[in-house]
């Protein structure tokens, strides 16, 4: 390909496709990511779907949008303002033009712009028509009339063309963007493997998209180059947080020799992870989607005694469900991995949304003392690592740990390296020994872990439960000084698990004005806005926690050398409430929004700014 | 008793009684019902003759949940109402283990309901022993959901105006595969059911007309006692004829669609007029009719009721699992990670 002359050459680019929920705007995001991935890009995805199955078509709440974010250089976040947008009906422009920037390229289907349709969703004028637009990169593509009069010598029915109407885009898009059309054609040609002449068609109506762009008039003619980013060399793939949740927990439970047991309820946006390990029984997975997200953890709890490693997955109003059973994984010291991937609330709240609204209930929302760890992932392809670690040392440590993610993180893609899993380290539990003098509150001196006696083994028949044991013994008492020795144990057990985990790391100088500090999901956005202050000159670094319940060793020396502490969440200040609580000789300032969106860079930056002048 | 034989591996020494006793002083109140059902576990287990080692019992909350503290075996005491949650995971776990289940009437009907329900229409392979006293003993004599419709308890001062659930009933519409009742004070039959239940394949169910002495006692005495228990208690026996009574001629007959007591030798009947019990059937509906007798006008049916073959869930489990391990081409996480489109950089 001839590089054309008025191509412009970009770090980076943010492309959004949107339409109506049928219009394939999913398949053809992926398409476009995959395309990227294929070229060396770097990237995320983001899914934006609505909350209804098959919404009223053309309406504003029936939009679909898929988000690609790509670059030569590392991609930490979903990406914010537009650089292409490709509509395939009013309604979808009409909810996302607030994304666009003021030279957004605009790419929509002229032919949907129909009075109908614009009625449907609120137009009072039709916006390609009415100069609302006139000073934006504007490009209509008749995309109906286009395919009809290319197909027509076919024999295909119209609705089956017509179908296509997103490969069109595809095409055109791939084509601005100066991408080559082969890694899609090689989807289709396996995809319908078994229609050929579909997959011809598909490719013939992409390609025409692609060959579009050379009737567009000079002054639409928009073209942009993304190099390639320096990537480790290796296997990626493009990865959301749900699926490397699942597969992480299914790496740990082969390190650590262990089946993996999932007892859980469906919920948005949890669900897909009990797909996912629904489907991997040759791997030994056993996995009971349970009446409810009680019996979830029940159950999970169960295999955990009976030696499986044990999980429950779900989201919010499931994990108020499961605090009572929360408390009996804590009482009977067994490990317990629960995945809550946050969604708005309260209640039932914003099911498809994502926030930071749940960390107080991960480490307070049960009755007694019942501490567990706590760990938050902080970007899709995180998740692998994080899962792997809360199986890790929740197996190793004889404590339930919670893994915090978020539907932004479960849904939203990035690339990941794909590891050796043998290279991943060994998890080792900590097993008692058959026919040995075996006492269930007997504890390793270092870890303060109980050892774990699976039923069936000779000679530690034993028994536990969730009324208060005695130390070592595990005797039922009510003894005074023993329940105070055990609520200390079980808290200190699992503020010992500092010891095994990595320090707080700080990106950036280690001293300064401002040190930022997030935790969960945020990371890769709040990291950015980072990037961008040090680049104009200002002192400030950037902590993000993965590691919640316990902090890490270093916390408190690291707060230590910078002048202003900002605690950057998505709620109305939960981790900050708790660093207070852990570390209150700090005094913390709050960056917080509550939208069910993520933070904008800019507002961020605002944020700073005002700290460093306070 | 023949030995059951199926893939839990059994003990290769002869077991007693005292290799289940754990030696915890027993605290439930002298009197109590559950004393009797302590003794028929501790008969049965070493006859089912199982390793010691692969039994487990997992209760709730209640009086009736303290049953693993006094037995030596594996032993998890649960949370009120999830007993059925809980000893799901363990079966599916590891379906080599002989799980059984101690619960009682508000632990499995109130609170957990739906885990009964559930794990019943799942057939896991579990033993339930149903501590049914009609009443929440260790809160101290709140009605449950078994109490009979009028009774004054602590929380019902002017009697109870709800319908009581039948625990056949329910057990049968939850599709249960087995279902057995017996009085706290046979021990005997109390034994062979658990026998029965612990050779069923699947959910099998044990209602035990359990008496409470200290919140509702003689709740049953109009079944159990001396004086009623042969007139109000017909005793199945699997190809058996369902005769009772204190002169062994009353009998049951199918009437039409329905269930009647006759007296042999009275208006031309004879033996052979008599429904023979077939606990195996598939069909639920004369089990069902059986489950719901009661007095005044019909005795009540103890024994096996029902014992029917289907596959159980933990089975299923495991065969699809082999399944997958047989055809699938992903056999361990690094091919699952490579599994699918995968980008190369060189
Ligand atoms: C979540 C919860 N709610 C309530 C209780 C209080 N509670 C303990 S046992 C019980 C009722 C027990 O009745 P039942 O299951 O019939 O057992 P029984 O004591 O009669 O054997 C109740 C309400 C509890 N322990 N946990
Ligand atoms: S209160 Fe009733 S059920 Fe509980 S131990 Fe005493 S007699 Fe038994
Ligand atoms: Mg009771």
């Amino acid at each position: 390909m001839n590089k054309p002359k008025n191509m412009v050459e970009l770090e980076s680019a943010v492309v959004k496709f949107v339409g109506d929920s049928g219009d394939g705007m999913q398949l053809i995001g992926t398409l476009f990511a995959d395309s990227c991935a294929y070229d060396g890009n770097d990237l995320t995805t983001f899914p934006d779907y609505p909350a209804e199955i098959r919404p009223p078509a053309n309406t504003i709440a029936g939009v679909s949008g898929f988000q690609v974010y790509f670059g030569s250089k590392k991609i930490l976040s979903f990406g914010e303002k537009l650089d292409v947008l490709v509509c395939l009906n009013p309604a979808s422009l009409k909810a996302n033009l607030k994304w666009a920037k003021k030279d957004t390229v605009i790419i929509v289907d002229s032919d949907e712009f129909t009075e109908q349709t614009l009625e449907k969703c609120g137009y009072t004028s039709n916006p390609l028509t009415d100069h609302s637009l006139k000073d934006r990169k504007l490009i209509q593509v008749p995309v109906t009339t286009i395919i009809k009069e290319k197909t027509s010598s076919l024999n295909f029915d119209n609705k089956t063309v017509l179908r296509s109407r997103n490969m069109l885009v595809l095409g055109l898009t791939l084509r601005l963007f100066n991408k080559k059309t082969s890694y899609v054609e090689n989807y289709l040609s396996e995809k319908f493997a078994s229609k050929p002449d579909i997959a011809n068609l598909n490719k013939k109506i992409l390609l025409e998209g692609y060959n579009y762009y050379d009737q567009l008039p000079v002054n639409q003619k928009f073209s942009f180059f993304v190099p390639p980013a320096k990537l480790e060399k290796g296997k990626y793939k493009n990865i959301n947080g749900n699926i490397a949740t699942a597969w992480g927990l299914l790496a740990a439970a082969e390190r650590a020799h262990l089946n993996l047991f999932l007892g859980s309820y469906p919920i948005t946006p949890a669900t897909e992870i009990l797909v996912e390990l629904a489907k991997h029984k040759s791997l030994g997975a056993r996995v009971m989607q349970a009446e409810d997200e009680i019996a979830g953890i029940c159950s999970a709890i169960g295999a955990s005694f009976a030696g499986a490693m044990a999980v429950t997955t779900t989201s919010g109003p499931g994990l108020s469900l499961k605090s009572e059973a929360m408390g009996l994984a804590v009482m009977t010291e067994l490990p317990l991995v629960i995945v809550n991937v946050q969604r708005g609330g309260p209640s039932t709240g914003l099911p498809t949304k994502s926030e930071q609204a749940d960390l107080l209930q991960a480490l307070w929302g049960r009755n007694g003392e019942a501490p567990m760890l706590v760990m938050a992932a902080d970007s899709p392809a995180d998740c692998f690592y994080s899962a792997f670690m809360a199986a890790k040392l929740s197996l190793e440590h004889m404590t339930p740990c919670i893994l915090l993610t978020d539907g932004s993180l479960g849904n939203g893609s990035e690339l990941f390296k794909i590891p050796d899993v043998n290279t991943l380290p060994e998890i080792k539990p900590p097993l008692a020994k058959p026919n040995t003098d075996y006492k269930p509150y007997a504890r390793n001196p270092e870890t303060l872990a109980r050892y774990w006696a699976i039923p069936g083994t000779e000679g530690l028949r034993h028994r536990i439960g969730g009324l208060e044991k005695e130390n070592i013994t595990g005797v039922v008492t009510t003894d005074p000084e023993n329940h105070e020795l055990m609520v200390k144990l079980r808290a200190e057990k699992v503020q010992r698990v500092a010891n095994y985990i990595p320090e707080q790391e700080v990106f950036g100088e280690p001293e300064g004005d401002l040190l930022v500090v997030s935790w969960g999901g945020t990371k890769g956005v709040i990291r950015e806005s980072v990037i961008e202050m040090q680049k104009e000159g200002k002192k400030v670094s950037h902590a993000h926690f993965k590691y919640i319940m316990p902090l890490p060793k270093n916390t408190e020396q690291v707060f230590s050398r910078f002048k202003k502490i900002i605690v950057c969440e998505l709620n109305n200040g939960q981790f900050v409430v708790y660093l207070r609580a852990v570390l209150p000789q700090f005094k913390y300032y709050q960056a917080n929004k509550i939208q069910s969106l993520p933070f904008f860079m800019d507002e961020l930056k605002e944020k700073y700014y005002k700290v460093l002048e306070d | 008793m023949s030995p059951i034989i199926n893939s839990i591996e059994r003990s290769n020494v002869e077991l007693t009684k005292e290799d289940f006793v754990s030696g915890l002083p027993v605290k439930w109140c002298p009197g109590c019902g559950a004393h009797a059902i302590l003794t028929a576990v501790e008969n049965v287990f070493p006859k089912i003759g199982y390793k010691k080692e692969n039994f487990v019992i997992v209760s709730g909350i209640g009086c009736s949940s303290r049953f693993p503290y006094y037995v030596n075996t594996y032993g998890f005491h649960g949370i009120h109402g999830r007993a059925n949650a809980i000893a799901t995971g363990v079966k599916v776990a590891n379906p080599k283990l002989s799980v059984w289940i101690a619960t009682g009437d508000g632990d499995s009907m109130a609170i957990g309901g739906n885990h009964f329900i559930h794990i019943i229409r799942r057939n896991v392979d579990v033993n339930i022993l149903l501590f049914n006293n009609m009443i929440y003993g260790l809160t101290k004599g709140q009605y449950s959901p078994t109490t009979p419709m009028g009774a004054v308890t602590k929380t019902s001062p002017y009697g109870t105006i709800e319908h009581p659930f039948n625990t056949g009933e329910l057990v049968l519409g939850a599709q249960g595969t087995f279902f057995a009742r017996v009085p706290d004070n046979n021990v005997k039959l109390m034994t062979e059911v658990m026998f029965e239940a612990a050779k069923h394949d699947g959910t099998s169910v044990i209602e035990i007309l359990q008496n409470c002495v200290i919140f509702n006692d003689k709740v049953h005495a109009h079944i159990t006692s001396k004086e009623t228990k042969d007139d109000y208690q017909l005793i199945l026996k699997n190809g058996e004829p369902m005769i009772f009574g204190s002169k062994k001629n009353k009998g049951i007959r199918l009437k039409g669609t329905r269930l009647e007591v006759v007296t042999i030798g009275e208006n031309g009947i004879t033996e052979d007029d008599i429904l023979v019990h077939d606990q195996y059937q598939q069909d639920p509906g004369i089990h069902l009719m059986l489950a719901k007798m009661s007095p005044p006008h019909f005795p009540v049916a103890m024994g096996v009721i029902r014992s029917a073959m289907y596959p159980t869930y933990d089975d299923l489990v495991e065969m699809q699992i082999d399944e997958a391990k047989k055809t699938s081409k992903i056999r361990n996480v690094n091919d699952l990670l490579n599994s699918g489109e995968v980008f190369e950089v060189k």
